[in-house]
This record gives structure tokens, C-alpha cells and sequence, in this order.
């Protein structure tokens, strides 16, 4: 059979995603606000109470604590959500979805504040307890697009994968995870942001991050304090969104959009 | 080919029957189907006729509810079903590759999974490549959302082809195609079959599919039984009963013409003499036969030039370059559907018939043709009223 240039035209190589130096772009102009926001502090004339909140060592530490605090409640989420978004949707276990996912809904039902309050009266105050409290309210984006990336996988390609002789954990690994993967990673990705915002009202049970800027700016009336909270949470934010595309990107499989 | 492909395997299939939990009746039953080795089986039916259950029974995608399904005399209960997978090949409607993997990747997963090494599945990916009429240097990497319908379902039967399965089921392959692509894969899997043999089970709804390629058709009907079990001529003249009629629809003795071989029927026998022939002597033949031309023919005996009453009178020595040039001619392995067409093309009433190496073997003229029809019909005819006597006797 002779082969139609239009067939040769079409198989071009894939764009490279995420290799031109304009991709790092925004982090860079997100983290020139931050740092921008923090020189202004060092240099304005600061009262006792805002140079206690405001002292580079300080706002490093809360913000590094932040950091941990997202990081852990989100591993943790990682480690439950896709295990068990995984056996939900096997076929045996399809009547147990919908009470594990009103179960994950409650979590996030619950006013955040709540929740960590909640779970302090139930423990004790502390950066544990508030990475509890961040999964249980962050667990559901991540379990449901797990859920919801695997169910639509063509169910015709799982039958090929078990047709030509693939395992049924052959056809997980080898079709299924991979063909959901960008849906699960938007999940993720959901859950990160959704963890970086509240992890603010863990400085409510003393877990600390950048939470402790904003509740000491309140209690003490010092405007400049509250704003470089908000103002870095909203930058961190948005550099772990970034990151969260980045990795949707570079991890989505090829051959797919 | 690097190694010699494996042929074809029987299948038998013993009181095999499923029912599905909460189905009132059963999705096949108790089916009794016996499948030579290297022949296609087209199980053929209106949806819901356990035609794709049955098909997917033999590589235990289901398993059945009971009874047996012997594979080349094993029965297939006894071995593991991802193993007796990889032995099997399978061929879906749109093919049913992995997005996500490029062209070679796809076909390579059962060598994978059979721990071939890297260099022999990458020489396997080209050959079957090549084979299934694909340029290896520019599909390999392709990913097949790039490919067209008819480009996937090549790569699809590639796939199935893999680990070189004595058996290939294919369930509907070309159902989502457009009908010059299907027609055309259709050609080219009857092409690969000839040099393959491999046993071909394939299931379709379309009757003129099942006809075109099957070696055997099974004709399913509701609730998962086969009405009849025969080859194409003989469903053709000979359906078994009302609802097979209806399911072949109209056109039969249409049909039948592209199913007959044109070196199947009685052909026309003309006068015939070789270049060197004396030109007194070809006249005397002609002469003779009463029919007044002859078909000069060379050395290799094939037809060169048809030669006249008029050609040939008053002329001596060899006959030579006298005539006029043979316009065309029809291979005996044509369908008469396609010989028809020729006839009606050709410059002349009578295309003479050839064979291997274009040696000539006879003769086809429209009267011939219709003498075929003649005789299908009164075959046809014969058989439905034996088959009456038969009903009214019983």
C-alpha cells in the first residue's frame, strides 16, 4: 500500500513541553514580589511588636514551617488518596465508592477552622494535629480525581490489555494509572493549593507557619504584619500551582492531547 | 520472515454455554461449533446473539458457564488465562490501541510480556510492520492517535500478530471503518491469510463481511445458538431456514456471482493455435469449429492475438503477426462479478480465460456467464424443493 504524504506530514515529533525558559517566568515574578514584600519590611521603621513578627529568622522559620505543614498533609493525602481511589474503583468494590466518598465530602463539608479545632479538643494542639486536620480536609479533590481518572479510562483498551494477555495489575500499571494520570495530577495539584490556604489556620493550634503572621497581625492591630502574611501565603500559593503544572506536564504520558 | 510463522490450531467448542447472573435466558447455549485449523470463522448475527460472548469465550475473557473449549486438543480450563492470552491473538473495533504508547510500544507488549529480548522485539515490530503494509521508519514512533482509522487497525492486527498466536479472534475489526478502507483491509487480511493460515475466528453483523471472508460462516440467531453452520456458496444456495433467508436479505444469486471463482464454472473453448502454426491449417481449424476466429497464442501459451476468417484466408506460412491484438484477459481466480465487468468493457464478445504464468485455459463470454447464473438458480431451486419435500414428508 502506498503511503500518503499527509500520513508522513502527520507524524511530526511531539512538541517539547516545558523546555523554553519562559516557562520559569512566573515563579520568578511571584518570587520578586515576595521578596520585594519582605526588603520593604526590613527597611520601613518597625514598633517592637512588628520587628518580634516581622525579623527575617522569623518570617524564614514560619515559612518554612508552612512549607512542612503543606508538605506532610499532602504526602499523607498522596499515600491514602491514590491506594485507596485505586481499590475503589476495582470492580468487586464499586458498591462501597459512594459511602467512601460522602466520608471524604464530610471532611471537606466541615468549615476548615472547625475541623482544626476540632481535632485539637479531640488530640492535643500541635503541627501534627494540624497536618491531620489538612488532609482530612484536603483528601477529597485528590481521591475523587483518582476515582474519576481511572473510571473514564476507555473501558476498550482494558479489555485489549487483558485480551492480549496483560494481568489484571499489568493493565493498572500499564494502561490504566497512566492514561489517568493528568486527571489524578490536577487533583493533586487542587489538594496542594487547597493546602497551602489553610494551613494558614493552623497557627489557631500553634502549629505555627505563615498562619502565626496573620493572627498576630490581627490581635495586635499591625496592618504592615497581616498584609506580608497574606501577601506571602498568596505567593506560595502560586508557586506550588506552578509546580503542580509543571509536573501535570512533564508527567502527563505523550500521545494523548 | 526471520522465523517460520506458526499455522493455524483446531478449536472445538463442546455444549458450551453461558448465563450471566440475572440474565433470564442464557447469553450461548449449549453450542456445539467445530473449527478447522487455518480457516476463518465468521460467527455472523444481529446484536445480542452471544456472537461476541462466544468469541470471547475461547480466550476466556468469559469463561463459560459450561462445557469445554478445546484448543488444538487441549481443553482451555487448563491453562492459566493471561498465559493462554499471549497465544491468542486479539483484534478489537478501532483496533483498541494504547493511546499512550507509540506505534512499536503497542505492538511489542506481548513480546514484552513473553520476555523476549529488546533486539528481537524490535526486529519483530519492523517485519510485522512491513508485513501489514506500513512504512517501519515513519509509523514506529508514531503515536496512533497521528495514525488514520484504517492505519490503527493495521497497527491493531500487527499487535495481534505479535508473538506469532497460532490463532487470531478478531471482533468486529473494521466495523468503524469507511467502506473503502474496510473493503481494502478485508483484501489485505484474506492476502496475509494465505500466507499466515492461521485459524481466524471473526465475528461481524454484516452478512456481505461474513460471506467475503469466511472459509465457514456461522449464521447466530437469538437467544445464542447457530442456525447454521456452512460454507458461503452453500448458505447462499442452501439457507437453512426463514431466518437465515431473511438475514441473507436479497441479492443472493448476486452474491453468489462474486463468491464463484471464474475457474470454478465450465468455460468456453475457442480454436487456439501457436505463432509458428501454419496459417492453411489455423483456417482449416476455424474452418471447422464454424465459429470463424481463433486465439493465436505464443510460446508461453499465452493469448497474443484473436485472427479472423478474413485474417487468415489466402495467406501461407506461419501465422506471425497477423490479427488483432488480444484486448484483455480474465484471471481464474476473478469472482464471475468482476469477470461480468470485464466482459462488459472488452472490446470483444468473447475474453479469453487464463491461468498461472497467463497461460490460456479458455474462455468467457456474456452467454457463458449467464449460463452460470442459469445453473446456480436451478441448483437453488432444486435444493428448496427438496428441502419442501422433505418438510411435507416429515
Amino acid at each position: 500500500m502506498s503511503l500518503s504524504t499527509a500520513a508522513e506530514r502527520e507524524t511530526i515529533p511531539e512538541p517539547r513541553i516545558g523546555r523554553s525558559w519562559h516557562v520559569v517566568l512566573p515563579p520568578l515574578c511571584y518570587l520578586a514580589v515576595a521578596v520585594a514584600m519582605i526588603a520593604y519590611t526590613q527597611q520601613v521603621p518597625l514598633d517592637g511588636i512588628e520587628r518580634g513578627s516581622l525579623n527575617l529568622p522569623f518570617v524564614l522559620r514560619r515559612t518554612w514551617e508552612h512549607v512542612l505543614l503543606v508538605f506532610f498533609s499532602t504526602v499523607l493525602v498522596l499515600a491514602v488518596a491514590l491506594p485507596l481511589g485505586i481499590v475503589l474503583t476495582r470492580p468487586g468494590l464499586r458498591r462501597v465508592t459512594p459511602y467512601a466518598l460522602a466520608l471524604a465530602n464530610l471532611g471537606q463539608a466541615i468549615p476548615a477552622v472547625g475541623m482544626v479545632v476540632l481535632l485539637a479538643v479531640l488530640f492535643r494542639i500541635g503541627f501534627w494535629t494540624a497536618v491531620a486536620a489538612l488532609f482530612a480536609y484536603s483528601l477529597l479533590p485528590t481521591l475523587r480525581n483518582t476515582m474519576v481518572g481511572l473510571e473514564q479510562v476507555d473501558p476498550r483498551l482494558v479489555d485489549a490489555g487483558r485480551g492480549i494477555g496483560m494481568s489484571a495489575a499489568g493493565v493498572l500499571a500499564k494502561v490504566e494509572l497512566p492514561m489517568a494520570v493528568p486527571v489524578i495530577l490536577s487533583g493533586v495539584r487542587t489538594t496542594l493549593v487547597l493546602n497551602v490556604g489553610t494551613a494558614g489556620i493552623a497557627a489557631f493550634i500553634g502549629a505555627g507557619g505563615l498562619g502565626d503572621l496573620i493572627t498576630a497581625g490581627v490581635s495586635t492591630q499591625r496592618n504592615l504584619v497581616l498584609v506580608t502574611g497574606c501577601v506571602l501565603i498568596a505567593v506560595l500559593a502560586l508557586i506550588v500551582d506552578w509546580l503542580g503544572g509543571l509536573a501535570q506536564r512533564l508527567l502527563s504520558p505523550k500521545g494523548l492531547s | 520472515m526471520a522465523e517460520p510463522s506458526t499455522h493455524g490450531v483446531p478449536i472445538e467448542l463442546r455444549k458450551v454455554t453461558k448465563a450471566f447472573p440475572g440474565g433470564r435466558a442464557p447469553a450461548v447455549r449449549e453450542l456445539d461449533l467445530t473449527i478447522a485449523a487455518g480457516e476463518i470463522v465468521v460467527l455472523v448475527g444481529p446484536s445480542g446473539c452471544g456472537k461476541t460472548t462466544t468469541m470471547r469465550m475461547i480466550n476466556r475473557l468469559i469463561e463459560p458457564t459450561s462445557g469445554d473449549i478445546l484448543i488444538d486438543g487441549r481443553s482451555s480450563r487448563d491453562i492459566d488465562p493471561d498465559l493462554l492470552r499471549r497465544h491468542i491473538g486479539y483484534v478489537i473495533q478501532q483496533a483498541g490501541l494504547f493511546p499512550h504508547m507509540t506505534v512499536a510500544s503497542n505492538i511489542a507488549q506481548v513480546p514484552k510480556l513473553l520476555g523476549w529480548d529488546r533486539r528481537r522485539i524490535a526486529e519483530r515490530v519492523d517485519e510485522l510492520l512491513t508485513l501489514v503494509g506500513l512504512e517501519p521508519a515513519t509509523f514506529r514512533d508514531a503515536f496512533p492517535r497521528r495514525l488514520s482509522g484504517g492505519q490503527q487497525q493495521r497497527v491493531g492486527v500487527a499487535r495481534a500478530l505479535a508473538a506469532d498466536p497460532p490463532v487470531l479472534l478478531m471482533d468486529e475489526p473494521f466495523g468503524a471503518l469507511d467502506p473503502i478502507s474496510r473493503q481494502r483491509l478485508q483484501d489485505e487480511l484474506l492476502r496475509l491469510q494465505d500466507d499466515l493460515s492461521k485459524t481466524i475466528v471473526f465475528v461481524t453483523h454484516d452478512i456481505d463481511e461474513a460471506l467475503k471472508l469466511g472459509d465457514h460462516i456461522a449464521i447466530m440467531q437469538r437467544p445464542g445458538h447457530i442456525v447454521q453452520y456452512a460454507r458461503p456458496a452453500e448458505i447462499l444456495t442452501n439457507p437453512a431456514d426463514e431466518y437465515v433467508e431473511q438475514f441473507l436479505g436479497a441479492g443472493s444469486s448476486m452474491r453468489l456471482l462474486s463468491l464463484t471463482k471464474v475457474g470454478d464454472i465450465e468455460l468456453d473453448q475457442v480454436p487456439y493455435a501457436a505463432e509458428d502454426a501454419d496459417a492453411r491449417d489455423v483456417l482449416a481449424t476455424v474452418e471447422r469449429d464454424g465459429r470463424g476466429y481463433a486465439l493465436i497464442l505464443d510460446g508461453m501459451r499465452r493469448p497474443q492475438r484473436w485472427v479472423t476468417t478474413a485474417h487468415l484466408k489466402g495467406r501461407e506460412g506461419p501465422v506471425g503477426m497477423v490479427g488483432d491484438e488480444v484486448s484483455g484477459v480474465i484471471g481464474r481466480r476473478k469472482t464471475l462479478q468482476d469477470a461480468l465487468e470485464e466482459l462488459l468493457n472488452a472490446d470483444t464478445d468473447v475474453v479469453p480465460v487464463t491461468g498461472r504464468h497467463q497461460a490460456y485455459e479458455g474462455a468467457l463470454s456474456l452467454a457463458t456467464v449467464q449460463n452460470a447464473i442459469q445453473s446456480i438458480k436451478a441448483r437453488e431451486r432444486e435444493r428448496r424443493m427438496v428441502r419442501l419435500g422433505r418438510e411435507e414428508g416429515g
